[in-house]
Parts: structure tokens; sequence; C-alpha cells
């Protein structure tokens, strides 16, 4: 135990590696430490920024389809609506359609029928002329006894 | 160890042991240099300084690697306990309590080099027989180092006074305190003085009485002959807890008593 010179060289060295430590060590190594923390920082707020925008963006999603929902919900109304409303126009024009068809049928029928009639009055009228003739043996002249034709053949 | 018990068959225990604790010294009186403490010291002082400038210098503040992760933990681990005790701005005190905490602690780690390993070595190298071999590898076992750590550390402490407080400052708090009354200056400035001077003598002593005592214990074990293994080995295990403990405490206490050169009362 004996203090000695040794103690100067001592002191040189550590003035020396406290100076050098002091320059060249402790600032990089501290940067660099100091740099990652306010990354990290950085990283975590952006990360809660992020889940914060995720948390926004899912209720506007479900909002929206929400919205969506509805109004799919009121085109579908809407386009029920419209179907109904189209078959039954449908429905009334085919109505319309049908009785027009049947109508314009009866009148045809009609004057087919009253045309036959009329025909076959004629055709009575003619053969009750004959008959007649046959009958009288003689001939009546059609004009003089149209007008008993004439009522004959309204008669029947 | 079984190799000095060979060469040094001759020699009694209390021969050993005083030969082990011979620094390898020249020159005369104060003017002799302990040559093992003081190249081991700057040695061990190179090695932490190449290892951490080799990773300041590529220092990324991205995924680092494994090496800077580890000197990042030292770093951080000195920064927390200079930002836990001292409050003021000073570039100096974090890089100053990293140097010495980590050059103490592979100073006080020379304690775990098996006593006879180095001489033995150097016997091997040089041809030289171990008894005429001095080499004292724990330089914190070395008082002329562990005074000129403190006594560094004494230098900052009157220095940031002055300079914070300014002389005038310095001088009233070594006679204005404890006591209040001028009658008791002088009572005061013996006790401030003590105080002040008790600083770095405590913080010298108590690192070197650790380390010398740790040496001094394993140079006793390894006189035990073939019990001595397991003994050192518990020895070793137990300077697990005394060495970076002792280099904690000395930066602790450099940090605290720069803090108070700091404090203005």
């Amino acid at each position: 135990m004996n203090i000695n010179a040794t103690i100067i060289g001592q002191l040189i060295a550590f003035v020396v590696f406290v100076i050098f430590c002091m320059k060249f060590v402790w600032p990089p190594i501290m940067a660099a430490i100091e740099a990652r923390q306010a990354t990290i920082a950085d990283g975590l707020a952006a990360s809660d920024r992020a889940a914060k925008d995720l948390e926004l963006a899912q209720e506007k999603a479900t909002t929206q389809l929400k919205e969506a929902k509805v109004q799919a919900a009121s085109i579908v109304d809407a386009a029920k609506k419209l179907e109904a409303k189209i078959v039954e126009e449908a429905a009334g024009k085919a109505q319309a359609e049908k009785e027009r068809i049947l109508a314009s049928g009866h009148t045809e029928i009609e004057t087919e029928r009253n045309r036959a009639k009329e025909e076959l009055r004629q055709q009575v009228a003619v053969l009750a002329v004959v008959g007649a003739e046959k009958i009288l043996e003689r001939s009546i002249d059609a004009a003089v006894h149209s007008d008993i034709l004439d009522k004959l053949v309204a008669e029947l | 160890m079984s190799a000095a018990a060979a060469t040094q068959a001759t020699l009694t225990s209390q021969e050993y042991i005083k030969h082990h604790l011979t620094n390898l010294t020249v020159g005369e009186g104060f003017w002799s240099w302990n040559l093992d403490s003081l190249g081991w010291a700057v040695f061990l002082g190179l090695v932490f300084l190449t290892i951490f400038r080799s990773v300041a210098k590529k220092a990324t503040p991205g995924v680092p690697g494994k090496l800077q992760c580890a000197v990042e933990m030292v770093v951080e681990f000195v920064d927390d306990s200079v930002k836990g005790t001292f409050h003021g701005k000073n570039a100096l005190i974090a890089p100053l309590a990293l140097t010495i905490f980590v050059w103490i602690l592979l100073m006080n780690m020379m304690d775990w080099v098996p006593v006879d390993l180095l001489p033995w070595l150097i016997s091997l190298a040089t041809g030289m027989d171990m008894a005429d071999i001095y080499m004292k590898p724990v330089p914190t076992a070395d008082p002329s180092i562990t005074f000129a750590l403190a006594g560094g550390v004494f230098f900052l402490i009157i220095y940031y006074s002055i300079k914070v407080k300014g002389v005038g400052g310095f001088m009233k708090e070594l006679y204005s305190q404890p006591f209040g009354h001028w009658s008791l200056y002088p009572v005061n400035f013996l006790l401030e003085i003590v105080t002040l001077l008790a600083r770095p003598l405590a913080l010298s002593l108590r690192l070197f009485g650790n380390l010398y005592a740790g040496e001094l214990i394993f140079l006793l074990i390894a006189t035990l002959g073939l019990y001595q293994l397991p003994v050192h080995f518990i020895w070793a295990a137990f300077h697990l807890l005394v060495i970076p403990l002792q280099a904690f405490i000395f930066m602790m206490l450099t940090i605290v008593y720069l803090s108070l050169a700091h404090e203005d009362h």
C-alpha cells in the first residue's frame, strides 16, 4: 500500500478517457437512443390515430350499410308498387280489349244474322210467291201484288 | 495454482502472498510507477472505449444490433441513474459516470483472473522463474489507482462548487453551516473541511479496500492446496455481487457528490 507516481498516470488516463467518452462515445449513442425513442413514440401515436380512424371508418361503414339497406328496401317497395300498377293496368287493358272484341263479335254476329234473316225473308217471299202461283195455278203479277207480298214478308 | 505450488514450494504462505501483493514497479520513491496496475488500467480503459466507440460510430436509430443493444442498456442504465439524482444541465456528468462505471467494472473483473494465471503465462512466454515475476493485475486493488479516480472526482467537486456558487459562495458554504451563529464558524469550517475531504478519501478507500481484501482472500485460498478449488468458486461467485456493486457505488457517489456541488444553499 504505497502511493506513487502511478496516481499521476492514472489521473491523466482518467481525464483522457472521460473526455474521449464525452466527445466521441456518449453523444452518438444518446442521439441514436433518443432518435429511436422519437420514432417509437411517433409510431405509437400513428397506431393510436390509425385505431381511431379505423373505429370511425367502421362506424361510417355501419351507418352507410344501414342507409343502403333502408334505401334498398324503399326501392324494392317502389318496384313492387310499380309492378302491381303495371299488372293492374295490363289487366284493365286486356279486359277492355276482351270486351271490345266480344262486342265487335256480337255486332258482327248480329249483322250476319240480320242479313241471313233478310235473305231468308226474300227467299221465303219468292217461295211464297212460287207456292201461291202453284196453288193458284195462275200467274200473279208480282208488281201488282207486291204490297201483299211485302206485308207477308213483314209478317214473317 | 498447481504450477505455483510446484515452483513456489519453497515459499511459505506468507511469502507467497506478499509476493503476489507486490507490484511490478519501476522508479524510485514517489517517482516509481506500478506498471502492472497502470498498464491493466489503461488497457481496460481502451477496451471500454474501443467497444463503445465502435458502437457509437455505427449507432443506428433503427433496429440495433446485439452489441449496440448491450451498450445501449449500459448507457441507459447510467443515464437513468444520473437523471434520477442530478437535475441540472451538465454534459460532463453522464459520460463521466459511464466511464467510471464501465472502467471500474472492468478493472474489478480482473479479480476473477486466477491469481497465478498471468505469472504462469509470462513464465511460459519468457522462461523467467515465477518467483521473479511480479504481476498484480487488479488495478482497483492498487490505492494509487483508486486515489487517482477519487482525486479526479474531488477536483470536479471543487470546480463545480466554485463555478456554480462562486469562490465566495463556496467558502461561505464551508463556514456558515451547519451552525448559523458566527461564533461557531471555526467549528463549522472544521466540520465542513472534514466532510469535503472525507468524500474522495472514502470513495477511493472503499473501492480499494473491497478489491484488495477480495484479492487477499483469493491468495489465502490459493495456499489451501487441493481444497482451494471449491472455495475459490464460492469466493468468485461472491464477487458477482462485489464487483458490480463497487463499480455502481463509485459511480453513484460521484453523481451524488457532483449534484451536491451544483446545489446552491
